[in-house]
């Protein structure tokens, strides 16, 4: 096609508007002077500068990252342990009813996740007298629920296209089983592993309905805290609080596919060269 | 690789690998679905906890699902779910298309670049991608009273307004969700397109076929499991949705997850609030199926 697709690239440009037209608004009203949210009355950062003192605000934070914390690293645990044994076990058994249990949250309506382990919890306090209340742990534990398949679906689709040759080769030059594990299988597959945990950090940082089933009384996440003060409308000092935090994600997401692609390209380029001396 | 498999399986650590997600999953996800399917069949009591099974009650009580098809208020959600759910799929389609065929013909260098800022939006916060709009269609703000002005001059004088009257509709519903869910059609479409062969274009073209015949009898009917794809994985986020229709939605026009929390929280009324939620999954059934039959089916051809 020698042609400019004219038509196309111009759909492209209307569709990054489309994206980033919003989230632009958002940002320059977070500098508004006027309490009225939409009407612009000069330029003040003074919603920034009151966002500091806000301890509900700094409480909720904290909060939502020690349990994004917790739970991304769990959930990487036992999604990477499911991803290796889906792709690596062979048959064992139950292992239909297992694939069946990595996929099907993340095609379950999170409002029917967050019913139904509300449900479990407030059924487990009555039957053994566990969780006497909801709040921190219970969060924690819903949220590795459902972000461990995300992790589980990216180390699966790494570990696919891993060549097992390296690994076989490893055996034969008479490396332990727990060496290949260690020094070949996981390093290899360690990109996938920290895009998963990153992927479970956010989608953990973010939720808001399983949150809001599975949280008790004093336990305000940030998603929580904004999504009770959106329901009333739109205010100048969350489009600050949220211009923080989208110019926070979107730095953290380019830095670290900064340092994936170099990690990638390095392992490539190390691949490169191990074939070429062999060869 | 046997051997390394035949250590595991010696040592036990293939029972802990494969045991403690297993183990994980069963307990804190099919254990508190399981019940939910149980209470579904429950009968509603005035006690703590709300349901009860036997007594003077009967076991098994198909009441709820017999609501669900009984009363108008269960249809109706179900129909403005699947309704607004199928819109906003297609309007996801016919932005993302393009946008995806697009992404094929730029350089290498700009399609990373392009595809990160299609991503970029998807890693920011979900509640803030919705109320992003909110400050964008309320009625004082500069993108309303732009589209009313534009409104105003170009229909008769009778017709009118102040200002648009777009939050809490089913438009905005599907505007914000049309807005939310796009790098879902993009991506998928994306890489169905990125592996057609550019020859055969090349070959329609030298042929004498026109640009858009090229599109519709050698591209279109190629991306056709990218477009399943991309439309299941919109739609059924879209119908079982619950922050959007409660932010931006009509109070009066609820989709089925609002009846789903409404039925649990203000109601109380567990067995009705896990029927709806049963019944909403079987709806889901159907697509979820296709869509791992056409994700098997266009990974084969990969």
């Amino acid at each position: 096609m020698t042609r400019r697709p004219t038509f196309l690239l111009t759909m492209l440009g209307f569709g990054f508007a489309f994206f980033y037209v919003p989230i632009l608004s958002m940002i320059v009203y977070s500098f508004n002077a006027s309490r009225l949210a939409t009407v612009w009355g000069g330029f003040s950062t003074k919603w920034y500068t009151a966002l500091w003192s806000n301890t509900q605000v700094i409480d909720a934070l904290m909060l939502s990252l020690k349990i994004a914390l917790v739970s991304a690293t769990a959930a990487t645990i036992l999604g990477t342990m499911a991803g290796i044994a889906i792709v690596r076990m062979g048959k064992f058994r139950g292992r239909t009813l297992f694939s069946g249990l990595v996929t099907a949250p993340l095609i379950m309506p999170e409002v029917i996740t967050g019913v139904s382990s509300l449900i479990f919890f407030l059924l487990l306090a009555q039957w053994i007298g566990w969780p006497t209340q909801r709040g921190f742990t219970t969060i924690t534990l819903a949220h590795i629920t459902f972000s461990m398949v995300f992790v589980t679906t990216i180390v699966q689709a790494r570990l696919l296209q891993f060549d097992r040759a390296i690994e076989e080769a490893a055996m034969d030059l008479g490396s332990r089983p727990w060496q290949v594990l260690f020094d070949i299988t996981l390093p290899v597959i360690s990109p996938a592993i920290m895009s998963g945990w990153l992927l479970a950090f956010t989608i953990s940082l973010d939720d808001v309905v399983i949150t809001s089933f599975t949280t008790g009384p004093g336990s305000t996440t940030l998603p929580l805290l904004i999504w009770s003060k959106v329901k009333l409308g739109v205010t100048p000092d969350i489009n600050a609080l949220a211009t923080l935090m989208v110019v926070a994600v979107g730095l953290g997401v380019i830095v670290a596919g900064i340092i994936m692609n170099r990690a990638e390209a390095r392992r490539l380029a190390d691949e490169r060269l191990a074939y070429r001396t062999n060869g | 690789m046997r051997r390394l498999k035949a250590w595991f399986d010696r040592t036990g650590w293939s029972d802990l690998i494969i045991g403690l997600p297993y183990l994980w999953l069963v307990l804190f996800f099919l254990l508190p679905f399981l019940i939910v399917v149980a209470m579904s069949v429950a009968t509603k009591t005035p006690t703590a906890p709300p349901f009860s099974f036997g007594g003077e009650h009967p076991w098994i009580n198909l009441g709820g699902y017999a609501r669900i098809f009984g009363d108008a208020l269960y249809i109706r959600a179900f129909l403005i779910s699947v309704g607004n759910a199928a819109t906003a799929t297609f309007f996801c389609l016919l932005i993302g298309y393009p946008m995806a065929l697009a992404l094929t013909r730029v350089s290498k260098s700009w399609r990373n670049i392009l595809l990160m800022l299609v991503i970029l939006p998807f890693w920011t916060s979900f509640l803030l991608r919705v109320y992003a709009w909110m400050g964008l269609m309320g009625r004082s703000s500069w993108f309303n009273t732009g589209l009313t002005d534009l409104w105003n001059w170009i229909v008769p004088i009778d017709w009118a307004v102040k200002s648009l009257p777009m939050m809490h509709s089913n438009f905005a519903v599907v505007l914000v969700m049309v807005y939310t869910y796009l790098p879902f059609m993009i991506l998928p479409l994306y890489a169905s397109l990125e592996r057609l062969d550019p020859t055969l274009d090349e070959a329609a073209l030298d042929l004498g076929s026109r640009p858009w015949q090229v599109f519709l009898d050698v591209t279109l009917p190629q991306s056709i499991p990218g477009i399943i794809a991309g439309g299941l994985l919109v739609f059924i986020p879209a119908a079982g949705e619950l922050v959007i229709p409660s932010l931006v939605g009509d109070a009066a026009a609820p989709m089925i997850g609002r009846v789903i929390s409404d039925e649990f929280s203000s109601a109380r009324d567990w067995p009705m609030a896990s029927a709806v939620a049963v019944a909403l999954l079987a709806l889901m059934v159907v697509p979820t199926m296709l869509y791992s039959h056409y994700q098997a089916r266009s990974e084969g051809t990969k």
